[in-house]
């Protein structure tokens, strides 16, 4: 009975979205108030529709109704309830209806928060939101409707995958989901304003907030993912650039060229026309990314949801949405006329620089993911193209980045002198030169990777405390500091951030080490000056798995530090094993073990690794998502109070 | 969703990427089968390396590739011997001839035109007159406001 409501109210939404799709955009040509006005009722009762749709199939989800195939095919009563509940995205008709709740959340929070926006750009700017909305609803209906029963319906469910049993990866694609699909809210205002046909500052301040929430989430979905890689997958890779991977990526290197070009459109109306591409673009690749995982294209072995008839459905929404943009874009684009006036060298062009290296780092990115699909479409030839390509092509653009960024962050605006910055800087390069060089000389082996990354990591961070430090008086530094806009907090703790990811990569990639030997239970071996004692092996039963867990002691120097129990699990119902690595987490290393298999003279396999500066990576990934939401939580972004006020302000001019 | 791809690589079976009965007793050689397998493709998994991977196929190639160095083959007899049975598929890091130059070169390609037109529009800026849209028009200015709520 929930379940079919699920399906009638989500049946109602499409219909509504065609809707919402359709007055608005008629209203705002007529300027007729009472249908623009609909675009808000329209985009409330989207999401009010969608949510009652999610929650019926949570519902079945947390009372295990295997009447419903869905739930029979990734659920099972003796799952802990926490991940009942995570099952319900865990799957592909679940993660898509994730996915539209999203959409319509995005539209009904432009509604909410959009007030200060003009009426014909909002209703413009909903109507195409509920455009996406509409469509990605016929695809949920048509092609990958959750709500289907089954009859008879089955005692028990056949279990969600137990890799997706996590916490680290239960959460991975609702923050995932935040991010690609609030880059549709960028589009939306791209193509509101190319309908409207004005694109000014004031629109280059409306669109970031949306981009910088969106690339937030999708720094923590990126984050969360890659964090659940390295411990989850048993040798502590991290990022493995496969194409699921990549179809995140992309939308993020575009997320943050659009972030950063929106604040020249913002504070001095030039890239304009490019902001607006850029828009369409970012979100464009996240339709892409939603191809790429969900149509098994690239990956033939195997996808979540290898269906041609799906694949189909989605590349003609990404048809539909790329071209119409880009189209109605090539139309429109000559009313974007730039005004501001920079020389060569200044924040404009640094900024520039900026959306030329990310462009290019997405576009090799992009290449890399598709060759494999050109090369067997147009030339005959089966190929792969893997992490160490990745690698090769795309570290030298970051490593230009990273080089330029402190220059390009501290340069004023309209016209600047390098000299003058670099004079600035002087101290925040000696002090990188100085960390670069220590380890080039303290390091025995024979790559430039560690100190390289760790120079980069040092200048970033010195470079942004430098920039914070630079916009304060002598003797009144700290009161300075505190009084900054957040905005000036955000920039420098995201730009420390990339740095300390940066230094983070290097690292590990550069020093970690590895052993893999056979231990019985009292042995013992050293590695990186640790010493590990396997005390036992014993079998342990878990809710909904057995597990063979080991008892490891980590000592330094003849100091017991640490107890790790390292776990090889097995879940009976869905017939698979997993891996649970034991990690010692430090600030400066991790050391992290693994047990594998029994061996025939009664010890085990067990591999254990050293791991530099191995949090540095997520704990960059945080400091960026912090520095954004410091950005956002600036007071000249927070659009919906101003708003607000602007209302109350409103009265007395309305009164004149 | 990166868990797609282990979903399939555990479905190979349990054990566990590079067993201790592999290893090569001479270290230099063990370094360089470690070397070369890292850039060779598992070829039932989805892009995985047979280093990292746990499938029986990625055991018997990554048992071959030490084998030929044990034979002393030089690292690249050792790639050109495993392509001539498995094709270039198996390499993850794809050979630069023929109609591989454009994936090689679309890159940095990129990055000179991207150059040049950022160049170009820089140099324009640079030269525009300055114009009295420079600063916000009156009713620019009057919305900011009402947004900023001032």
């Amino acid at each position: 009975m929930v379940a079919e409501l699920g399906h009638f109210t989500l049946i109602l939404g499409f219909l509504v979205s065609l809707m919402v799709m359709i007055i608005p955009l008629v209203g705002a040509y007529q300027r007729w108030p009472g249908w623009m006005r609909f675009a808000d009722v329209g985009s409330n009762a989207l999401f009010l529709l969608t949510a009652t749709a999610f929650g019926a199939l949570t519902y079945a989800f947390v009372m295990s109704d295997f009447s419903l195939k869905l739930v029979w095919l990734n659920s099972h009563t003796a799952k802990p309830m926490l991940y009942k509940i995570t099952g319900v995205w865990g799957n592909h008709e679940g993660s898509m209806l994730l996915w539209v709740l999203i959409l319509t959340l995005f539209g009904a929070m432009a509604a909410w928060f959009g007030t200060g926006l003009p009426p014909t750009l909002k209703a413009r700017i909903l109507a195409v939101q509920a455009a996406i909305t509409a469509a990605f609803m016929a695809f949920v209906l048509f092609t990958s409707n959750p709500f289907l029963r089954l009859d008879p319906a089955p005692l028990n469910g056949k279990d969600l995958n137990p890799l997706l049993q996590d916490p680290g990866l239960a959460f991975h694609p609702p923050f995932l989901y935040l991010g690609y699909v609030g880059l549709s809210m960028a589009f939306s205002f791209a193509v509101g304003a190319l309908i409207e046909g004005r694109v000014d500052a004031a629109w280059g301040r409306w669109v970031r907030p949306w981009t910088l929430a969106a690339w937030i989430c999708l720094t923590i979905g990126i984050g969360l993912g890659s964090w659940w890689a390295y411990y989850e997958l048993g040798w502590g890779g991290f990022w493995f650039w496969d194409p699921v991977e990549n179809a995140s990526f992309m939308p993020w290197l575009l997320a943050v060229a659009l972030l950063h070009s929106a604040i020249v459109v913002e504070k001095r109306e030039s890239l304009k026309s490019w902001t607006v591409l850029l828009a369409i673009i970012a979100f464009s690749f996240s339709l892409l990314g939603a191809f790429i995982t969900r149509s098994g294209i690239i990956t033939s072995v195997h996808a979540f949801a290898t269906d041609p008839e799906r694949g189909v459905f989605l590349l003609l929404i990404m048809g539909v949405f790329t071209g119409g943009g880009l189209v109605l874009y090539a139309a429109r684009a000559s009313v974007m006329e730039a005004k501001g006036v920079f020389g060569m060298v200044s924040r404009e062009s640094a900024l520039v620089m900026n959306n030329i290296l990310l462009a290019v780092a997405a576009f090799i990115v992009f290449i890399g993911t598709m060759w494999p699909l050109f090369s067997e479409m147009f030339f005959d030839r089966k190929l792969s193209v893997g992490a160490p390509w990745f690698n090769a092509a795309f570290t030298p653009i970051m490593v230009l980045l990273g080089v330029i960024l402190p220059l390009g962050a501290m340069l004023p605006w309209k016209r600047g002198l390098l000299a003058r910055v670099g004079g600035q800087l002087r101290l925040a390069l000696m002090l990188a030169l100085a960390v670069g060089a220590l380890f080039w000389a303290t390091q025995t082996g024979r790559s430039a990777l560690g100190p390289v990354g760790l120079f980069l990591g040092a200048w970033l961070i010195a470079g942004s405390f430098t920039d914070l430090v630079s916009r304060t008086r002598k003797g009144e530094v700290l009161s300075r500091l505190r009084r900054l806009p957040r905005a000036d907090w955000g920039k420098a703790v995201a730009h420390a951030g990339l740095g300390v990811t940066m230094a983070g990569i290097a690292g590990m990639m550069a020093w970690k080490q590895e052993d893999i030997r056979v231990l019985k239970a009292g042995e013992q071996f050293d590695i990186a000056g640790y010493t590990i004692v396997l005390n036992g092996v014993n079998q342990v039963q878990g809710p909904n798995y057995l597990s063979t867990m080991g008892d490891v002691s980590l000592l330094k120097d003849g100091r017991d530090i640490a107890t790790l129990h390292p776990e090889k699990r097995v879940y009976p119902v869905a017939g698979m094993p997993t891996t649970e690595a034991a990690i010692d987490i430090g600030f400066f290393r991790d050391v992290y073990v693994v047990v594998g298999d029994a061996q025939d003279d009664g010890g085990w396999a067990f591999r254990s690794y050293y791991k530099p500066l191995a949090n540095w990576i997520w704990g960059g990934a945080i400091l960026m998502a912090l520095g954004g939401a410091l950005s956002l939580s600036d007071r000249r972004y927070r659009v919906a109070a101003g708003a607000r006020n602007a209302a109350t302000t409103q009265q007395p001019v309305a009164a004149e | 969703m990166r868990w797609l791809l282990i979903v399939w690589m555990l479905w190979a079976g349990p054990a566990l990427a590079v067993q201790p009965d592999e290893i090569l007793s001479d270290p230099r050689l063990e370094e360089r089968a470690r070397d070369l397998s890292r850039g060779l493709r598992c070829l039932v998994c989805r892009n995985e390396n047979i280093d990292d991977s746990n499938a029986e196929l990625a055991r018997d190639l990554r048992l071959l590739v030490r084998e030929r160095l044990v034979a002393g083959d030089t690292n690249d007899e050792v790639l050109a011997f495993v392509v001539s049975r498995y094709g270039e598929y198996v390499l993850l890091n794809p050979t630069k001839g023929g109609s591989n130059m454009i994936l090689y070169y679309a890159g940095p390609g990129m990055l000179l035109l991207a150059l040049l037109i950022g160049g170009l529009y820089l140099r324009t800026r640079a030269k525009a007159a300055p114009r009295g849209s420079e600063r916000l028009s009156a009713d620019e200015a009057e919305r900011l406001k009402q947004i900023m709520g001032e």
